[in-house]
């Protein structure tokens, strides 16, 4: 089989035969009867205590490049990702790790890159003794069944390839305690926002103590930049199981356990919508409770605030909607500012209209999505915890336009 | 009596009625049935956990699939992982333990046969338990239903105010017996190598995969116990109304993490080790040299075995511990990266200067080296704790896991199987099908369990039964689950290689390989007293001594 | 049987380690200081049982039968006696002080934890008995002291557990 070696490993290969001397014969060392070094062994097993030297085959060797499948894929593989990896630019539509937005996320990705280095010159070289051993100490039927010098080890190699592991792994943590301290023992500077995040099953309570706000699932946060820093610090808790809030570009994940607050913190340096969901298994719509990050630029995040501290707005053609809101369970678990209701179960709808989804993100705050949840909230997110309370068609036409006041 | 009927030697009398066969399976206590009774189970539960797979990759094939619902897929990835894990890595191993160990010490069996009997169908049991949940009845949203809390079963979740009826119990219930039965087998082992080696067989003469099993029985000891502990708890907690983990009356849902990982880390050690034993074995062999450093790979196993009770809280970065905690534990398991790095290269040494024979075991051993490097790298990426709160909790880390599991626990044990086939039926299985099933399992594999490391790193988290288009989440999932189906041919195509084989595969005699263990010294399947006479050993390689005896290896050690 | 001791230790320190945890954290109900009374009479009572078993075992290999039958039965009496000890006190705290496994973080630790061991006691109790039939029934002899020792170490260990459980309830905790 004749080979082509056309990728890295083989041309390194065939420069490593080419100065071995491609055509010398097998040349055995062994120690003889006085314990002594010397060359050519009787054609019997060849045998070398072990004491640190080093064996020398020198073969004749044709390489048919078996392992190729394997390179192949480790090529298209590795490829790919290169591709997929490509962060995508300011869109935010992206989750990349490695695009990030924020320093928290950017010393990970800068920790990550150096990890990633380290740990791909370890592939390199290991991947190269691998397949190296296996085309060059290959079984030929030239060899006539002799077995091979019978190696015990080396105590000398051993040290080695256990001493440069420790120091890398020395290296490695050294590099990665830093990052650890300087992400989690940030202060919390003064002129820094608060949020308090409660997860839920199946969805997000944002409340902002020092501004008087209470919102959901939609996060909005003013952009922060390197000088004037105006952090976000989130203190996450839970109203029921564990969940994780995860935005990729802004920040590493951190979990929301009942009975047990954390803390995290990022500043996000370009404005956008950042993307993410809950990362940590809360049960049966784990998978629909999204976040949807909006990083505002000063005003407009003043604005915003602006918005959502004012009562729900009274419009009065939406009073008989109102009416049925309140009258049925609504309330018990929905709170809408200004007015009776203010249950806690379920996410606050005073602003509902400003949110750009519904149900975590599950769908878009369009009209007919909205009349579909209420209705029958299986339909859009099944296993939610918002019961069909089985309105008839008027009451919910009403209870959708009293929703569609609450901009 | 013979161990097996079906290959009948000269001279046998009629075949026995098939009822006495099957209650000569039912009672038996010999080890190498047991062995076998472990294996055939966890090959049983592989198909399952297998088909529990694929109805999860068809669901993630494309965004917003409706393939199943999400109740069903959630059950799934539960049932999948929890199979996987408990009766299927565990019993395929401790089946590999039981056949093997007293042949290679040269034992007559385990030292506790019946408790050996016992364990197996304690193990057995508990995946019945686990898929009886399938039936145990209707409830609230499908509670009373398989268990649908992923294999952790984390706090609160697992708790009955959100697991109502009885399919956590199930698991709950499932996973304490067969932990029993795993204590069991692991006494059993440590004492059958502790008091039945024989004669000559010194500690340090003893096969690699000999030592192995005692340090992973030894860990098994000290692992499986604190979740036979914490599933009490729960159990307390779900019917006496305990507080263990009920953080309303002020418990705590990290207790539950804790004592989880203090299992759940030493357990995939408790996997991995044993499938460092198969590759002692069979890499020496194949390269036709002995293991390259046997004290230091002792030696290295050993701190395995200590230094991996030291790591469990890095599946716990992103709970919020604090800096020095999370510092810790980065430096525990960038530590227990080294002996394990020794490992492999101590088995490239072997190959090194070797004459290696590419026949399908040692096919299936490159293919452990290859994918374990690359797991035990993304482990260390991992350890980073930083990046950690970026790849945890998504497809990265189930990449980097089934890429232990499959990549690596699974690859040993083909290798295994392809080795000891022989051994335990007296046929080989076919060369050609098995390089069929090694390519098509290695493409399959690395189409889905590489590719599947990128989602991860673009935000896609776990245990999510549909994904949101336009995150480029779609392409890559369906790229994973082609993948995952040409695996699924690969795994038929190894069923069809034992069933066919096992009729009409060539004879095997005692010693297929020219390998140097006592087992091979035996035929092929071994008699039931094992060793006619008590063997005694002077060297690591005692058929090795006997084929060479101008150059033993006792001359040299 | 030392294995089985190291993995039953492990679950006994699980256990002492969710206790230890816990102290302090109720959020309601009686504490620890309210209500326990150190149980010092019964714990001497075991830790002789501990004593008396090796009396025992070294009687059966000097192979005076009448003296192993006595001790090995005052051990189970003895053992019986903790028992007893056990259940007053729970009667004791869950009739006069409303405390139970579901009452408060404290209520849960307490019972599970002592309540383990005393499972282990009584399973213990029952093996004694069994040995103590054959022992009357005058089958176990010289032969059987290799066993004997067996299930003797499973009662030290038992009593070795008492001594920690009994330092992490009823001196720490306090």
């Amino acid at each position: 089989m004749g080979s082509t070696l056309t990728n890295p490993f083989g041309t390194a290969l065939a420069l490593f035969r080419s100065k071995l001397g491609g055509n010398s014969r097998a040349v055995f060392w062994c120690l003889n009867h006085d314990k002594k070094l010397v060359e050519g062994c009787p054609p019997s097993q060849k045998r070398l205590k072990s004491n640190g030297k080093r064996q020398m085959l020198a073969r004749r060797t044709k390489s048919t490049l078996r392992g190729g499948w394997r390179i192949a894929l480790l090529w298209f593989a590795s490829a790919s990702a290169l591709w997929a990896l490509k962060p995508d630019s300011a869109s935010g539509r992206g989750t990349n790790i490695f695009s990030p937005a924020s320093t928290p996320a950017k010393s990970i990705s800068d920790l990550s890159a150096f990890v990633l280095v380290i740990t791909g010159i370890i592939f390199l070289v290991v991947f190269a003794l691998l397949f190296y051993s296996v085309v060059r100490f290959r079984a030929r039927a030239s060899d006539g069944g002799r077995e091979p010098a019978q190696v015990y080890g080396s105590m000398q190699i051993e040290l080695a390839w256990t001493i440069i592991p420790i120091l890398i792994v020395v290296v490695l943590f050294l590099a990665t305690a830093r990052v650890i301290h300087a992400i989690q023992d940030a202060p919390e500077p003064p002129g820094a926002l608060d949020v308090i995040v409660i997860g839920h099953q199946y969805w997000w309570e944002f409340r902002y103590p020092k501004l008087g706000i209470v919102t959901a699932n939609e996060l909005h946060i003013p952009v922060s930049d390197l000088d004037h820093s105006t952090p976000t610090f989130l203190r996450l808790l839970s109203a029921d199981t564990d969940h994780s809030f995860w935005v990729p570009e802004l920040a590493g994940k951190t979990d929301l356990i009942p009975n047990h607050p954390n803390r995290m913190w990022m500043d996000p340096q370009r404005e956008g919508v950042f993307l993410g969901q809950c990362a940590q298994y809360c049960g049966t719509q784990h998978a629909k409770m999204l976040l949807r990050v909006s990083v505002d630029r000063a005003e407009d995040f003043s604005a915003w605030v602006r918005a959502q501290q004012k009562p729900a707005v009274e419009d009065p053609s939406a009073i008989a909607g109102r009416r049925v809101f309140e009258q049925n369970a609504c309330m018990n678990c929905h709170a809408v500012g200004g007015t009776p209701a203010d249950g806690r179960f379920g996410p606050d709808l005073t602003h509902l209209m400003s949110r750009a989804t519904i149900a975590a993100g599950a769908a878009e705050n369009t009209h007919d999505n909205l009349r579909l949840w209420i209705q029958n909230p299986s339909a859009i997110k099944p296993g939610s915890l918002m019961p069909a309370m089985k309105l008839s068609d008027a009451d919910l036409d009403g209870v959708v336009s009293y929703m569609e006041t609450l901009r | 009596m013979s161990s097996n009927v079906i290959t009948a030697s000269v001279g046998q009398t009629e075949a026995r009625p098939w009822v006495d066969e099957l209650h000569q399976w039912l009672t038996t206590v010999d080890h190498k049935r047991l062995g076998i009774l472990y294996i055939l189970s966890a090959l049983l539960f592989l198909m399952i956990g297998g088909v529990e797979a694929l109805i999860i990759r068809i669901q993630l094939m494309h965004s917003h699939n409706n393939f199943v619902s999400p109740e069903v897929f959630n059950r799934m990835f539960t049932m999948h992982g929890t199979t996987m894990i408990f009766f299927v890595a565990m019993p395929v191993l401790f089946g590999f333990a039981n056949y093997l160990v007293p042949l290679m010490i040269g034992a007559r069996d385990m030292a506790f046969p019946r408790l050996n009997a016992f364990s197996f169908w304690l193990s057995f049991l508990g995946g019945l338990l686990l898929y009886f949940s399938f039936l145990g009845g209707s409830g609230l949203y499908g509670a009373g239903n398989a268990p649908d809390v992923g294999w952790w079963s984390y706090a609160p979740l697992g708790a009955r105010a959100f697991s109502p009826g009885h399919s956590s119990d199930y698991w709950t219930l499932a996973l304490l017996v067969s932990g029993f039965g795993s204590i069991g087998t692991a006494i059993n082992i440590i004492a059958t190598i502790l008091c039945l080696r024989c004669p000559g067989m010194k500690i340090n003469r003893m096969p690699l995969l000999v030592w192995m099993n005692l340090v992973m029985a030894g860990m098994v000891l000290l692992a499986i116990t604190p979740l036979s502990a914490a599933q009490i708890m729960l159990l307390i907690d779900r019917y006496l109304g305990g507080h263990f983990f009920d953080t309303q009356a002020g418990g705590s849902a990290v207790l539950w993490m804790h004592f989880f990982w203090i299992f759940g880390h030493p357990e995939v050690y408790v996997l991995i080790i044993p499938c460092f034993a198969f590759m002692s074995e069979i890499i020496p062999v194949f390269s036709r040299k002995p293991i390259f450093g046997y004290p230091v790979m002792v030696a290295a196993t050993v701190c395995i075995g200590f230094v991996s009770m030291s790591v469990w809280a890095h599946h716990m970065f992103t709970i919020g511990m604090n800096s020095y905690a999370n510092s810790f534990f980065t430096l525990t398991t960038m530590a227990v990266g080294v002996p394990t790095g020794i490992k492999i290269f101590n088995w490239i040494g072997t190959m090194w200067g070797g004459r290696i024979q590419l026949k399908t075991p040692m096919l299936f051993s490159i293919g452990f080296l290859f994918q374990f490097l690359i797991a035990g790298l993304t482990g260390i990426m991992m350890a980073a704790s930083p990046f950690d709160w970026q790849l945890s909790l998504s497809y990265f880390v189930v990449a980097h896991f089934h890429y232990v599991i499959v990549g690596g626990i699974l690859f040993a044990l083909f290798a295994a199987f392809y080795y000891w086939y022989p051994k335990m039926t007296g046929r080989m299985l076919s060369e050609r099908l098995g390089k069929w099933h090694f390519w098509l399992f290695l493409i399959g594999f690395h189409l889905t369990f590489d590719v599947m490391h990128i989602p991860g790193i673009l935000g896609m988290p776990r245990r999510i039964y549909t994904y949101e288009p336009g995150r480029g989440w779609d392409t890559l999932n369906f790229i994973i689950s082609i993948g995952a189906f040409i695996q699924a041919l690969a795994i038929l195509v190894f069923v069809a290689n034992l069933v066919i084989s096992y009729f009409k595969g060539a004879r095997a005699g005692n010693d297929p390989w020219d390998a140097w263990t006592l087992e091979w010294s035996i035929s092929s399947p071994p008699p039931a007293y094992n060793f006619a006479t008590v063997p005694a050993v002077a060297s690591r390689r005692p058929l090795w001594d006997l084929k060479h005896p101008e150059d033993p290896d006792s001359r040299y050690e | 049987m030392a294995c089985l001791i190291i993995a039953e230790s492990a679950i006994f320190t699980i256990f002492v380690v969710a206790y230890l945890f816990y102290l302090g954290k109720s959020t309601t109900g009686p504490k620890p200081s309210e209500v326990l009374e150190t149980p010092i009479f019964y714990t001497i009572c075991l830790l002789s049982s501990s004593l008396t078993i090796h009396l025992a075992a070294k009687c059966l290999v000097r192979g005076i039968g009448f003296a192993f039958l006595g001790f090995w039965l005052l051990t189970i009496a003895l053992g019986g006696l903790f028992l007893y000890g056990t259940a007053m006190e729970w009667h004791r705290l869950i009739y006069e002080h409303g405390l139970t496994i579901s009452t408060n973080l404290f209520g849960t630790t307490y019972y599970s934890l002592v309540g383990l061991h005393a499972f282990h006691v009584t399973a213990g109790l029952i093996m004694l008995a069994i040995v103590a039939v054959f022992g009357l029934a005058g089958r176990v002899g010289i032969k059987q002291s290799g066993r004997i020792e067996v299930l003797s170490m499973y009662w030290h260990f038992v009593d070795a557990v008492w001594v920690v459980v009994f330092t992490v309830v009823y001196v720490l905790g306090r």
